[in-house]
């Protein structure tokens, strides 16, 4: 069985007094194939999430199931071939030494592919840059284009499942369509499950079928999203959340 | 196809193949990034004057046999103390009329060879000490950083006249006492430098690649951490000169009748009052080479800082 299930996770960072319950009984399941949104504001542990079921918070306890595997404290070679990310910040995921050629080729290398040029153009291809830009340093391109990259670098692998942190909320808004658009493009292409992160509605309501509402630490409500375009909402916070979103719009009701 | 390119032999395309945006290969990329540094540090002109220095140091060193007007053992006890501008002795002569000009050439040998040796061990003990302690955390941190200490604790010459004494006089041997007390503050940059880097997403992105650390240090934290390293250095040569030539002060460096320039400052200092330029000569050499190393290393600053390079 593949697609991802999560069940009783709590993350926390620190010990003692220090303790940070960053995420508190979560459970949810994306089937394979489905587009899958978190959204609540920040520090709701939406991202922490992702970063514990890619390994990269030390702890947690709960049940995490990907592709029918149960994972254990080290994640394995065989998952990151499954499961990849792609981070928020295109500014910061990028290596500053390194141009987009060796980002993708060590990817492909630690992932033991050969033909490795081969597959390089193709990546690039694939997410709208040109061979112009192999040899590029990240200093040499613009926001839009390092995130084209950190997806390419995401995609390198062939993974199944694709984890997406707010991967437009640092670009502008222009930019920002591009690449949701290129996201839906690639999901159809390549058949991926998508676990999405956001604060922004819109982009969730573009991308995903069901979301999971986050506050602090828990979530509180899933549900669809035409269930959530229709403001068919059980949780106080949901309603809270989905109005002020559409915040401006009353505004322009009252004048 | 660049090899097409370059031997078009002329300049205009050489200068557009080197400051492209776009580079069409590996090497390609990597020539204009080391171009665009040089053009950086030549537009600082105290860089450059450090750089011609240190140029000036490596070609006297490399043609002193046929530069030095006299051979720098040869005593003539006749003509010692020769004032400047002597006839022969354009420095002088030294308390055993050796020609203090000549011993000054061959001693920029020496002086190379120090900073040579010096610049290939301590920094990089203290780049590994320091990147392994920072990425790692936890006890192995606790332990090299308490080690780290230790070493920090001593002065400097007196660990180095410590290992002098246990491993026998001589300028190798002080070259290696010296590197080994040298590493400290390299490992307390690196880790600083490795704290910061290793939280950040680039790494995290390379670990779900499933990269080890050793593949995330050396080549991932290490480049960024090379900057800070190569600066310091380059700033830290000068106290490097300085501390081989205290060892050969205290009789624990470069023996007699070798040129070395701090030994040369001490043989003159008996002198100083009445032949100033004994003393006076060799210690223009070293203020004059830490100089160079300073104006570079000050430059190389500019070049290096990877925070630069993000917005260029």
């Amino acid at each position: 069985m593949s697609g991802l299930g999560i069940s009783h996770l709590d993350v926390w960072f620190g010990s003692g007094h220090d303790r940070v319950d960053a995420v508190k009984d979560v459970s949810f399941r994306v089937d394979s194939g489905a587009s899958f949104g978190l959204v609540g504001e920040s520090g709701s542990g939406k991202s922490t999430i992702l970063r514990a079921l890619t390994g990269l918070v030390p702890n947690w306890s709960g049940e995490m199931i990907v592709a029918g595997e149960k994972l254990a404290r080290k994640r394995t070679a065989q998952f990151y071939k499954k499961v990849q990310m792609v981070f928020q910040d295109p500014y910061a995921s990028l290596h500053p030494r390194h141009t987009v050629d060796q980002v993708l080729s060590e990817t492909l290398y630690l992932h033991g592919f050969d033909a490795i040029d081969q597959r390089i153009v193709k990546l690039l291809d694939d997410v709208g840059l040109g061979p112009s830009f192999r040899f590029r340093y990240p200093h040499q391109l613009s926001g839009g284009q390092r995130q084209r990259v950190a997806i390419a670098r995401a995609l390198a692998p062939e993974p199944e499942i694709l984890l997406l942190d707010e991967p437009t909320s640092a670009l502008d808004v222009s930019v920002q369509a591009e690449i949701l658009n290129l996201l839906v493009d690639l999901r159809m292409a390549r058949k991926l499950t998508y676990v999405m992160v956001s604060h922004d509605l819109a982009v969730v309501g573009h991308m995903c079928e069901r979301i999971a509402v986050m506050q602090l630490g828990e979530i509180v409500e899933i549900m669809s999203v035409a269930d959530m375009r229709a403001m068919k909402t059980s949780h106080p916070y949901t309603k809270h959340l989905l109005e002020s979103s559409l915040g401006y719009k009353r505004v322009e009701n009252i004048a | 196809m660049s090899n097409a390119e370059l031997g078009s032999g002329e300049k205009q395309n050489l200068r557009d193949w080197l400051r492209t945006e776009t580079p069409t290969s590996r090497r390609h990329a990597r020539i204009a990034s080391l171009y665009q540094g040089w053009l950086t540090l030549k537009a600082n002109k105290l860089a450059m004057i450090g750089l011609f220095i240190l140029v000036f140091l490596v070609l006297v060193a490399i043609f002193a046999p046929l530069l030095a007007p006299a051979d720098p053992f040869e005593q003539d006890l006749a003509n010692r103390l020769q004032p400047l501008w002597g006839e022969g002795h354009l420095l002088g002569t030294d308390s055993l009329g050796r020609d203090i000009l000549s011993r000054l050439i061959y001693g920029a040998r020496i002086t190379l060879y120090i900073v040579t040796l010096v610049a290939m061990i301590a920094p990089i003990v203290g780049l590994f000490v320091g990147t392994v302690a920072g990425y790692a955390g936890g006890w192995v941190d606790t332990i090299l950083m308490r080690v780290t200490d230790i070493f920090l604790a001593f002065p400097r010459l007196v660990l180095a006249l410590a290992f002098v004494a246990a491993l026998g006089a001589g300028i190798e041997n002080a070259v290696i006492a010296i590197s080994l007390t040298a590493w400290p503050p390299y490992a307390r940059i690196a880790r600083a430098e490795t704290l910061t880097i290793r939280g950040s997403d680039y790494i995290s992105a390379v670990k779900l690649q499933g990269a080890g650390p050793l593949r995330i240090i050396v080549k991932h934290i290490w480049p960024l951490c090379m900057s800070s390293i190569i600066v310091r250095v380059t700033l830290d040569m000068a106290g490097i000169i300085l501390a081989a030539a205290g060892l050969g002060f205290l009789g624990m460096g470069a023996q007699p009748p070798s040129p070395e320039w701090g030994a040369m400052i001490s043989e003159g200092r008996k002198f100083l009052l009445d032949y100033w330029w004994v003393a006076t000569v060799p210690g223009l050499a070293i203020f004059t080479v830490s100089l160079g190393f300073n104006l570079l290393g000050d430059g190389l600053r500019d070049v290096l800082d990877p925070k630069d390079a993000g917005d260029a």
